[in-house]
């Protein structure tokens, strides 16, 4: 009880890892005896209150629930904690059990600050501890599978068959729902897992300076057949489309199956969705030639502002978070349906409540050997990911040829790259 | 004595006071001074730097770069071109319906009167709300205006998904939240012009189209100046609707200034940038507001002239 009587307070994005935390901090605050407040945002604000927070050097939240993507951006900003000062420095408790933690994800969650340096590479700083993960596969609906008639696909041509066929058999659903809005957040689930699994990368690095790669021939023959397979059997207002489109449309029986985080095909297969109970999940791997999925991942994580003013309490509670115990808690009892420790993963309770869900252990599995960012970690990441979204809405809107929006896009990114010392 | 004893500290107090009032009573107008110039100097400030907070390296004054980057770039003329897009059509629709609705609910009756509060309705509405709204109602699958339109044949159009339709989209949402705005104003103002012009021009048996034309609409155009002011200078900065709808896209096709300045800062962190776009848009602002105003008080004197 180191800290005991010190008040923590932190800032949450509102999320089902974000509930099994608070519906466990009475156990932590007994531990510590420390006081813990929170303040919960919907995740449509909740980086612009984290932004405006830290940007502020405000002292008010001493840790705070983020992507590792936001990192590229807080990190070098100097708003976080290299965590590895707690976790490698000595300070952690002996039963941590850090090794324990999926090796995709902490590396993941660590980067040097260095344009285009590997995440967890030399060097690199911790800047966030992974707290739950989502990998992107193939949720699908069982029932409707079944009754137009078609398999789970096994790559992305084939993707482009079945999606094709739903959309004409299913008598009003479409086949595939993937993201489409002007955002980074467009290219992160699956659009970014496939185009990985065709070998081709968001940028290369040449004599230490970045330069996009979306125009090397693997890239353009993944952002074809994607923009293709749009088209045809995407939902009609794709460009609108977000996180929550994708998975009622899925809960819903308006679409066939979605290309995208494993846990959004989790939660609509309970609740109130009409179609609970019916869907399926699968591992997928896009290349024809590709032998094993290549899932980009999505890190939930804990880190620490810089300007808390409690930093060592602040560890104690993202150490109790990211622990075993928690983690056991969170996956047994609440929705933390895709838990950071392999021991828990092995759990037969947990094991047991997943099983519920078709499928679910084995496209984890599958997926769990390479699942980790795929992007190249640099300071522009959301403006330039950004910018590759809205080319991709230009070339699903036939505006613009596939070739052509794409030679553009790396032009026009290799220009920002360049204006701003990277490229 | 007593008198003077106590008439002496009054005496006193009273120039004390009197000589704090003025101070007193602006005081609100001062602070209110101050937390309108203290953000405006910083964004001056702050819009002549390269300010990146994920690249602190690279921080540094750069004075008019930044501006004159802006003259070379296809972006930021989009950007103009599609605010000012955005605010012409929005503006100029909602004063056409809005002066069309006050003139059919000009004569005071019981359905008159109730048919004016209820179409202020969808001015109650928190714009971001109604766009919400209407990315329901214009969902293809769902979406009640799709399966109308499906009705008349329409069956593939993608409404703010589509960069051809997307400006067209979020025009109707505007139009829809604020026409209301308008309407209110201009009924409010045509309930108040002078009955004896249109009594002399029915006696004299003059055409509807000429009353119209030349007593009715030189009487209202204060209204109409001032109406449209309120929503050109609402309209310019739009970023709720168009937000909520789109996100600035497809493509790019929505990137309005707010919106460009939005994401330049809560997302890219490009605080140099975001900050010169507001600059910008506040130069663009004062310019139109100024020339609206001049015009508003010429009409003025005109109308009390006539008078």
């Amino acid at each position: 009880m180191a800290h005991k009587g010190t008040s923590l307070k932190l800032l949450l994005n509102k999320h089902p890892y974000a509930d099994a935390m608070i519906a466990d901090i009475e156990n932590f605050k007994k531990m510590t005896g420390m006081n813990v407040t929170w303040d919960v945002f919907p995740e449509d604000v909740y980086f612009d209150k984290v932004t405006a927070a830290l940007s502020s050097g405000s002292t008010e939240y001493d840790a705070f629930m983020t992507g590792a993507y936001m990192t590229w951006t807080y990190g070098p900003a100097g708003w976080l904690v290299d965590l590895n000062e707690y976790i490698k420095g000595g300070k952690a408790a002996p039963n941590y059990d850090w090794e324990g933690v999926l090796p995709g994800l902490r590396s993941s969650t660590a980067w040097s600050g260095k344009p285009g340096d590997a995440l967890g590479g030399p060097g690199a700083k911790q800047w966030c501890v992974p707290l739950g993960f989502e990998a992107n596969n193939i949720s699908y609906n069982r029932k409707m599978f079944d009754k137009i008639g078609v398999q789970v696909p096994k790559n992305l041509p084939d993707m482009m068959e079945v999606a094709a066929k739903i959309t004409k058999d299913s008598g009003g659903a479409y086949g595939i729902g993937v993201r489409g809005s002007r955002s980074w957040a467009t290219i992160h689930p699956g659009f970014l897992s496939g185009y990985a699994n065709y070998g081709a990368t968001d940028f290369t690095q040449e004599g230490g300076k970045l330069k996009a790669a979306m125009n090397s021939p693997q890239a353009k023959e993944f952002t074809k057949l994607w923009v293709k397979m749009i088209q045809d059997s995407g939902p009609k207002n794709w460009a609108t489309y977000t996180w929550y489109q994708v998975g009622t449309d899925l809960g819903a029986g308006a679409s066939g199956m979605i290309f995208d985080a494993d846990i959004l095909g989790y939660f609509m297969n309970g609740g109130d969705n009409k179609e609970r109970g019916n869907l399926g999940y699968a591992a997928f791997a896009a290349n024809p030639k590709a032998t094993e999925p290549t899932a980009n991942v999505w890190v939930w994580s804990l880190a620490m502002s810089s300007f808390s003013k409690n930093k060592d309490a602040a560890w104690d509670l993202i150490q109790w978070a990211t622990g075993t115990d928690h983690c056991m808690f969170g996956a047994r009892k609440m929705d933390l349906v895709n838990p950071i420790r392999t021991k828990v993963w092995q759990d037969p309770e947990f094991k047991e409540k997943i099983n519920k869900y078709p499928g679910y252990l084995d496209q984890y599995t599958a997926t769990a050997p390479k699942a980790q960012i795929y992007f190249t970690p640099q300071p522009m990441f959301f403006d330039l990911t950004t910018e590759w979204a809205a080319a991709l809405q230009r070339m699903v809107a036939k505006e613009i040829p596939v070739d052509e929006g794409i030679d553009k896009l790396a032009a026009s990114l290799d220009k920002q790259l360049k204006e701003n010392g990277l490229g | 004595m007593s008198d003077t004893t106590h008439s002496t500290p009054a005496a006193v107090s009273g120039p004390r006071s009197a000589r704090l009032l003025p101070y007193l009573l602006s005081l609100p107008a001062l602070l209110v001074c101050v937390g309108i110039l203290v953000p405006f100097v910083t964004a001056a400030y702050y819009s002549l730097q390269r300010y990146k907070l994920s690249m602190p390296q690279r921080r540094g004054f750069i004075w008019f770069d930044q501006y004159w980057n802006f003259f070379n770039d296809a972006d930021f003329w989009h950007t103009v071109y599609v605010s000012m897009l955005y605010t012409v059509s929005t503006v100029g629709v909602e004063l056409l319906l809005g002066l069309g609705i006050a003139l059919l609910l000009r004569e005071r009756s019981k359905v008159n009167n109730a048919a004016s509060v209820a179409l202020l309705l969808p001015l109650m509405t928190a714009p971001a709300i109604a766009a919400l709204m209407w990315k329901l109602m214009t969902n293809p699958g769902f979406g009640v205006l799709s399966w109308v339109i499906s009705l008349f044949g329409v069956t593939d159009f993608k409404w703010a998904s589509a960069p051809s339709s997307a400006m067209f989209t979020v025009v109707l949402v505007d139009v829809w939240v604020y026409t209301p705005f308008i309407m209110i104003l201009l009924l409010a103002g045509l309930r108040s012009l002078p009955t004896q012009p249109f009594e002399a021009a029915k006696l004299d048996g003059v055409p509807a189209h000429f009353v119209f034309f030349r007593i009715t609409l030189p009487m209202l155009m204060p209204y109409m100046v001032t109406a449209t002011l309120f929503r050109l200078l609402d309209s310019i900065q739009q970023f709720d609707i168009v937000y909520a709808m789109t996100q600035g896209g497809p493509g790019d096709s929505l990137l309005l200034f707010q919106v460009s300045a939005y994401l330049d800062f809560f997302q890219y962190t490009n605080v140099g940038r975001s900050a010169a776009l507001m600059m910008i848009l506040w130069a663009i602002t004062y310019a139109l507001s100024n020339v609206f105003i001049k015009q508003w008080l010429k009409l003025r004197e005109r109308t009390h002239g006539a008078h």
